[in-house]
């Protein structure tokens, strides 16, 4: 067998681990990354770069559909437009591709060496790397664990055919006619939206009273009311039960079976770590319902063994997993880190989108804090006007004592992007008054948050 | 229109200089003949200048707590009259030459003792830290919180001075040049204002009194316990028996008489020592300060002749120089030419003190608190009532066996007081 040492070995190339490892190589650490299928992990191959490539897709296609309709607001017309979904998904691909060689780039770059191959424990401080070619041992000083997490399969819908997981749908190389989701949450809505704009007849089944529990109902009501608009049915309080003949077999929130036909049927009820084939049996690593349980640097319950990304469990988002890699990087190179971070910003690509960061008012309320709440509707906004889209509104949670931003959301067409200013302001330490006397460029949506502060403060320009 | 120029009066003899300690005035303010102007000190006393004429002043020289010299400018007045002694010399060397011509007669300096209201106000300094909880998360940009991880400070110990108790750089650079703090415990809160105290007037006097004491004087000090007993049983019973004019009896008297007694065998005692010329001035007259709290600061007024003064008239003029050094109006006179002296904290008096020579004497008498302890008679204890007395002496001239004789004489004065009536 192949035998190599190096200082670092990071198991796993989504963007937890490609990143750790181009930052440990830009450190100077002699660094080895192991990556079973492509690189880029979920996030890049079956994630978030794919699912927004369709979503845009069928954002673009809606506009035509509308236009075609005869009901755009602004006289925009056009005549039966049609979508090549076989062209989409090649242009998605190639958007993968790209980015997969650009991984591989950075990585050579930052003289990383690339195993493709499973990774297992033999040890702390040894794995063995099952490649095409044969096996490699690996000796690590340190050993970085980041090996993600997949779709949970439900036992009465194991996916195969017609049942798919999120992977699964971005894979689909047509678009469904009729297509069942299991699971209102951020992953089946986007998704979801997206194919019923490209045309499938979309049913959701959530077993909870309401869609995105995450986020409170303030922020979510947009939301269901595009749903509604775009002719999604959402079932509430319903339980997916079995499928039978081309039929999703559901109980729903009154008791009663009932059977939603579709010819494909989308499972998305949560992720689970990937753990399978490491050998993590061979170490002593405390879990947490399965997921790698860490401390504040990332280090899990043995010495000299990291853990970064989604294999640690919930907020499951790939600019978490990137700035804890980095942060392992600094460490092993010998810099005093801790995760400090005031915030990890969430967004669900919804139509509209969804942005929060920090605390919502609820949960500012429930950790026993006096807050003001400032809201600024988007119909108020010139910029939402000349966009057509007044939907939503920005809203700051700040400490009525001292005025300090708690927390950001905003609901609304492309607020996405706001994302990046609300982190900033609530990592920066801004209090209402840092975002009220800040200039906000005009005619933008970010002025929302702007008058959203000043609201806050009682003296809301333009409400 | 005419400006008349005030300068600092003679206020003493000998006095060369004087620090300015109050005004009265500011520029711009009108005055009338008389009205106070600003407030000197001297050697011990507080001296209240008066303007001499009517009219608006227009200059101040100097700010409290600076020295001025005897003769320097201390205001100019605008005044309503003639111009023929309108001489203003921006300069105070100018100033006395051109003095004689222009300068009517000061009206006659107000000697008093010091003011209880001394220009002592305290001023707060703003408080540098914001407030935040115990256990609150602390507010820094992530450019500081790195910063911190790496200097191996935990931002939890930063007050922060920005919006919202916000750590800047700025916290955290004056944290490391200064070190962390102890954190506070559950339920209280750390302070950090400084209240600034500019010590000026008597303060500063009684400052370098004690400075100058303490530098040049090589302290000896002696404790000795004395019974008392006797002595408060005939203090009780002349207490008891005096007449309505004559004051109550402390025990400051009967000490008095026990120091008189005490030096006449020891002159050595009661005396100044010029350390500068080199020379002991033995007193034939005792001159016994006693070291008096006012609201302002310590004092020492001065029993002038305790020699030539009764027991009664001892308590007499002790009351009287007490109450007008607490009032302040005691004179230059009653505060200056002791000889020896006597502190006493009263029931504060602990067991032993250290006491601080009152320059340039050479000996002072502490007297500590009375209390009733059980002494050993030969056969048993018995309960005496006993009073310490801390001395302390000026070591260059003073030998420790001369020290130790004075104050066994005083014990034994004043644990058989009748001695204290006999004469040898």
């Amino acid at each position: 067998m192949e035998e190599i040492s190096c200082r670092l070995l990071v198991i796993g190339a989504g963007p937890g681990g490609y990143v750790c490892a181009i930052r440990a190589g830009q450190l100077g650490l002699d660094t080895v990354i192991v990556e079973r299928g492509r690189l880029g992990g979920t996030c890049l191959n079956v994630g978030c770069i794919p699912s927004k490539a369709i979503i845009h897709v069928a954002e673009e296609f809606e506009v035509l559909k509308t236009a075609a309709a005869g009901k755009s607001a602004f006289g925009l017309s056009t005549a039966e437009p049609r979508v090549e979904f076989a062209r989409t998904t090649a242009w998605k691909d190639e958007i993968v591709q790209r980015l997969n060689n650009g991984v591989g780039g950075l990585l050579r770059k930052a003289q990383v060496k690339t195993l493709h191959g499973q990774a297992r424990f033999r040890d702390g401080k040894t794995v063995v790397v099952e490649t095409e070619t044969g096996s490699t041992l690996v000796r690590a000083e340190t050993v970085v664990i980041a090996s993600g997490s997949a779709p949970v399969e439900l036992p009465f819908l194991p996916f195969g055919d017609e049942v798919m997981s999120s992977t699964g749908a971005l894979a689909l190389t047509e678009v469904p006619g009729r297509l069942a989701i299991v699971g209102a949450g951020y992953i089946g809505l986007e998704l979801g939206t997206a194919f019923a704009k490209l045309g499938s007849k979309v049913t959701v089944v959530e077993a909870l009273p309401r869609i995105l529990p995450a986020y409170d109902a303030e922020l979510t009501a947009p939301v269901a009311r595009r749903l509604h608009e775009l002719g999604v049915e959402v079932l509430l309080g319903a339980q997916a039960q079995s499928l039978e003949r081309g039929a999703l077999k559901v109980k729903s929130a009154d008791g009663k079976a009932r059977k939603i036909a579709a010819d494909k049927i989308l499972v998305t009820v949560g992720r689970r770590p990937v753990v399978d084939g490491l050998g993590l049996e061979e170490l002593v690593l405390d879990l947490d319902r399965g997921f790698i349980r860490i401390d504040e640097r990332c280090e899990t319950s043995m010495r000299g063994v990291y853990a970064i990304g989604d294999v640690t469990g919930e907020p499951m988002l790939a600019h978490r997993a990137m700035a804890q890699g980095e942060m392992v990087a600094e460490i092993v190179a010998g810099h005093a880190r801790t995760w400090d971070k005031r915030c990890i910003p969430a967004i669900c690509f919804t139509d509209p989108e969804i942005v929060s960061a920090g605390l919502s008012p609820d949960e500012a309320r429930a950790a026993n804090q006096e807050i003001k709440v400032g809201v600024f509707p988007f119909s108020a906004s010139g910029r939402a006007m000349s966009r057509a889209n007044e939907r939503g509104f920005v809203r700051v949670t700040a400490r009525a004592d001292n005025h300090l931003v708690l927390g950001i959301q905003a609901v609304g067409q492309g607020v996405s992007e706001l994302s990046t200013a609300f982190g900033l302001a609530i990592e920066m330490g801004a209090t209402l008054e840092d975002v009220a006397g800040t200039i906000h460029a005009h005619p933008t949506l970010g002025e929302s948050f702007q008058e959203a502060a000043l609201k806050a403060l009682g003296h809301a320009l333009h409400i | 229109m005419g400006e008349h120029v005030v300068k600092l009066p003679d206020v003493g003899e000998g006095v060369a200089e004087a620090e300015l300690v109050e005004w009265h005035v500011k520029v711009g303010d009108i005055v009338r003949e008389d009205d106070l102007l600003a407030s000197v000190m001297t050697d011990k006393a507080t001296v209240e200048i008066p303007s001499p004429v009517e009219g608006e002043i227009i200059w101040t020289g100097g700010e409290v707590g600076d020295t001025v010299a005897i003769g320097s400018e201390l205001v100019r007045v605008k005044t309503a009259g003639g111009s023929a002694e309108s001489k203003a010399p921006p300069k105070a060397e100018t100033a006395r030459a051109a003095a004689p011509e222009s300068k009517p007669e000061p009206a006659a300096p107000q000697t008093r003792a010091p003011k209880p209201e001394l220009p002592m106000a305290p001023r707060k300094t703003a408080p540098v830290a914001a407030r935040r909880a115990p256990g609150e998360r602390p507010i820094a940009s992530p450019a500081v919180r790195l910063a911190a991880r790496e200097a191996g400070v935990d931002l939890r110990q930063v007050a922060g001075s920005g919006p919202a108790g916000r750590i800047t750089h700025e916290d955290l650079e004056a944290f490391l040049a200064r070190g962390p703090d102890t954190p506070a415990a559950a339920g209280l809160t750390r302070r950090t204002d400084v209240t600034e105290v500019k010590v000026v007037g008597l303060r500063r006097r009684i400052a370098e009194k004690m400075a100058l004491s303490k530098s040049r004087i090589p302290h000896i000090t002696i404790v000795e316990e004395v019974d008392v007993t006797a002595l408060e049983e005939l203090r009780a019973a002349l207490n008891k028996k005096a007449a309505a004019d004559r004051p109550k009896l402390t025990v400051l008297p009967f000490l008095m008489r026990a120091i008189v007694r005490a030096v006449a065998e020891l002159p050595a005692l009661n005396a100044l020592f010029d350390d500068d010329a080199g020379i002991v001035r033995q007193y034939a007259g005792v001159h016994i300060g006693i070291a008096t709290q006012t609201p302002a600061g310590l004092v020492v007024p001065v029993v002038k002749h305790a020699e030539a003064r009764n027991l009664w008239d001892c308590a007499t003029e002790v009351a009287r120089l007490a109450e007008r050094a607490r009032d302040g109006s005691a004179s230059r006179d009653d505060l200056t030419g002791s000889t020896i002296t006597i502190t006493s904290l009263g029931p504060l008096g602990a067991i032993a003190t250290t006491p601080v020579i009152n320059h340039p004497e050479v000996a002072i008498v502490g007297v500590n608190r009375m209390a009733v302890r059980p002494m050993w008679d030969g056969t048993a204890f018995a309960p005496r009532k006993m009073m310490n007395l801390s001395s302390s002496f000026d070591h260059r001239v003073i030998d420790g066996w001369d020290a130790a004789v004075f104050v066994q004489r005083l014990k034994e004065l004043l644990e058989t007081p009748a001695l204290l009536f006999v004469d040898a």
